[in-house]
């Protein structure tokens, strides 16, 4: 698991890589370490699946998908592993989790956030996952979000960067 | 105008941005420009915001506990709900989503006991129950968004 010299590395990392030539190197220098060693504990952290990705990441608001909505699916709990996982794999979604279901109020247990530059982009989406789910889909919704009423982080922008991008 | 640069930038490393001593030079060398040209296309997007950082994308819970967290609470009453909710340094997002349940908000703590006491305060707070929805799976596969930069 992560050491404290990892997790400096990734608290120095969050706010971004700087835009210099040698960035590992500024990190490294900032920590007192060597820019190998921030690179091998980097490279370590994504083989094991800490780190899940390394690049640059796209504030989808301002690039124009500016319409998300946060569909939420009763899926048979048997099942819920390999139909989250069909789910997850779609390029128009950007997160996917099972939650549990909070009977009776919320039976929903499956959540993917899906994003497009359209109201009709988005509707044409939740289609298509109803379509792959077929009568496994034991109920649906959509939530849209109104109002941004607290955002921090790292990440600026609107609703379509979603919760936890991760 | 997004020139084609980039474009290649923001769809082409959303992931393997190089492990190298000189990561912009390699990416440079791989689209045929220079590293100068590389380090201003990065800085003019994320000088507008179009990119948020390049860096490690890390999942939930790796770092820390979380949940998303949602609420029920009439509309009148929503500003004032959300404002006590979003006083709380733990939360970090919170969205008014067209619901009945219609205040959703997530919590990150260093450990579970935190994460509960967060949570109970805020019940206390606004006299609303917290119906809590952490994550028992996390299907996503990220390789990155596929963005289609055909307008911009």
């Amino acid at each position: 698991m992560l050491d404290d010299i990892d997790r400096k590395i990734i608290q120095a990392t969050q706010a971004g890589l700087p835009l210099t030539p040698q960035p590992y190197q500024a990190v490294a220098e900032q920590l007192g370490l060597s820019a190998d060693e921030v690179m091998q504990r980097l490279s370590a952290m994504q083989q094991s699946a800490i780190i899940r990705r390394i690049g640059a990441v796209p504030n989808h608001y301002k690039l124009g998908y500016r319409y998300n909505g946060m569909t939420v699916w009763n899926i048979a709990d048997e099942i819920i592993d390999e139909i989250g996982q069909q789910v997850g794999q779609l390029e128009f979604v950007s997160h996917c989790y099972h939650r549990p279901r909070h009977l009776p109020e919320w039976p929903y247990n499956l959540f993917a956030m899906v994003h497009g530059k359209s109201q009709q982009e988005v509707d044409s989406q939740i289609q298509q996952i109803k379509d792959l789910l077929g009568d496994k889909n034991l109920g649906s919704d959509v939530l849209y979000s109104t109002r941004i009423l607290k955002k921090t982080g790292f990440r600026s922008g609107g609703p379509s960067t979603a919760q936890n991008d991760s | 105008m997004l020139t084609n640069l980039h474009k290649q930038l923001l769809n082409d490393y959303q992931h393997d941005f190089p492990l190298s001593p000189r990561p912009y030079r390699d990416i440079a060398d791989a689209l045929g420009v220079t590293e100068d040209d590389v380090l201003t296309a990065f800085a003019e997007l994320s000088d507008n915001h179009l990119i948020s950082r390049i860096g490690p994308v890390i999942p939930p819970n790796h770092i820390g506990v979380s949940a998303l967290v949602a609420m029920a609470v009439p509309e009148a009453e929503l500003q004032t709900v959300a404002d006590k909710v979003s006083a709380h340094p733990e939360v970090n997002h919170n969205y008014e989503r067209e619901h009945r349940i219609n205040l959703w908000f997530v919590v990150i703590a260093s450990d579970n006991e935190h994460l509960q006491t967060v949570i109970e305060d805020i019940e206390q707070e606004t006299s609303y129950p917290a119906m809590q929805l952490p994550m028992l799976n996390d299907f996503f596969i990220d390789l990155g968004f596929k963005l289609d930069l055909t307008d911009a």
